[in-house]
């Protein structure tokens, strides 16, 4: 998602990035980036929080406007909730991040990936 | 409140103690391009919008939809109601939320409502899909570059992207 964000910027779109993973997409380098320290899965609100999710829309569209330099990071005001225990949680053996199922299909891809990059082909 | 999430560092030593080889190297560039909003040359209430989301959107209406071996790049018209649509994303922290309300990962309501409200000119008529890719090298060479082109076809001013 950072990729196209940065694809589009250098071809005169300007972009904004709503998310929740602060470190992977600062470490990639976006344009404008608006930060909710949510669960990965809302980047732009809480689920069924209307004016949460107004605010968060509001914000990023502020900052595509007002940015005036690249890389730059607005982090949301709203908080998830006063318990922040699911980050503790998060990629743990008691909680892994996919179920068997989605595991299977990644693992798939990545075999199919190195194939094709072990013959060339990409 | 506590420190955000170090999601390089967590998923590096998740995959390691789950017995996995070399770790992922996240994309990371040392510029940024930019393009200042003023180049857009017009108001914010003027400009039509784009958006991009990793949320595998599908139609319920339509059935169960078969996964893309190739898994390009697709796109939906924004007009189809939000209770028509639903992810089929599984990459989300599922303990902690739900992907149940569109708009908390894909804001085509409120876009809607800020285009008849005149704080936006438009949505663009269909938003895109992008999968969370392995290779950076097809997402740079193949997915960013199709976005590129439909939203050039459908003369998008400026872009919102939300990554589940």
């Amino acid at each position: 998602m950072s990729l196209a964000a940065r694809h589009l910027e250098a071809h005169g779109i300007p972009t904004v990035v709503f998310g929740c993973a602060r470190d992977i997409v600062e470490h990639c380098g976006v344009p404008r980036f608006v930060f909710s320290d949510f669960p990965l899965g809302n980047p732009t609100g809480r689920p069924y929080d209307i004016e949460m999710q107004r605010g968060i829309l509001s914000l990023g569209l502020g900052l595509l406007v007002d940015a005036i330099a690249p890389g730059t990071t607005v982090v949301s005001p709203y908080e998830w909730s006063a318990d922040h225990s699911w980050k503790d949680k998060v990629f743990s053996k008691e909680q892994p991040f996919l179920d068997p199922e989605a595991t299977r299909k990644w693992l798939e891809r990545k075999d199919a990936y190195r194939a094709l990059k072990s013959t060339g082909k990409i | 409140m506590s420190p955000h999430v170090r999601y390089i560092d967590k998923t590096r030593a998740y995959y390691e103690a789950e017995g996995y080889g070399k770790p992922y190297e996240w994309a990371h560039f040392d510029d940024i391009p930019f393009t200042p909003f003023a180049a857009v040359g017009k108001p914010l209430s003027e400009c039509r919008v784009g958006v991009v989301t990793t949320s595998d959107m599908a139609r319920r209406s339509l059935g169960p939809v078969p996964d893309d071996p190739k898994r390009l790049v697709y796109s939906l018209s924004t007009d189809i109601p939000v209770d028509d649509l639903y992810s089929r994303k599984s990459a989300y922290d599922r303990y902690a939320t739900t992907l149940e309300h569109v708009d908390s990962y894909l804001p085509l309501t409120h876009l809607h409502h800020f285009a008849a409200e005149g704080r936006i000119g438009a949505v663009a008529p269909r938003f895109q899909m992008i999968y969370s890719e392995y290779s950076q090298r097809k997402t740079l060479s193949v997915d960013a570059p199709e976005i590129l082109k439909q939203m050039r076809k459908d003369r998008v001013d400026v872009a919102v992207l939300a990554a589940v």
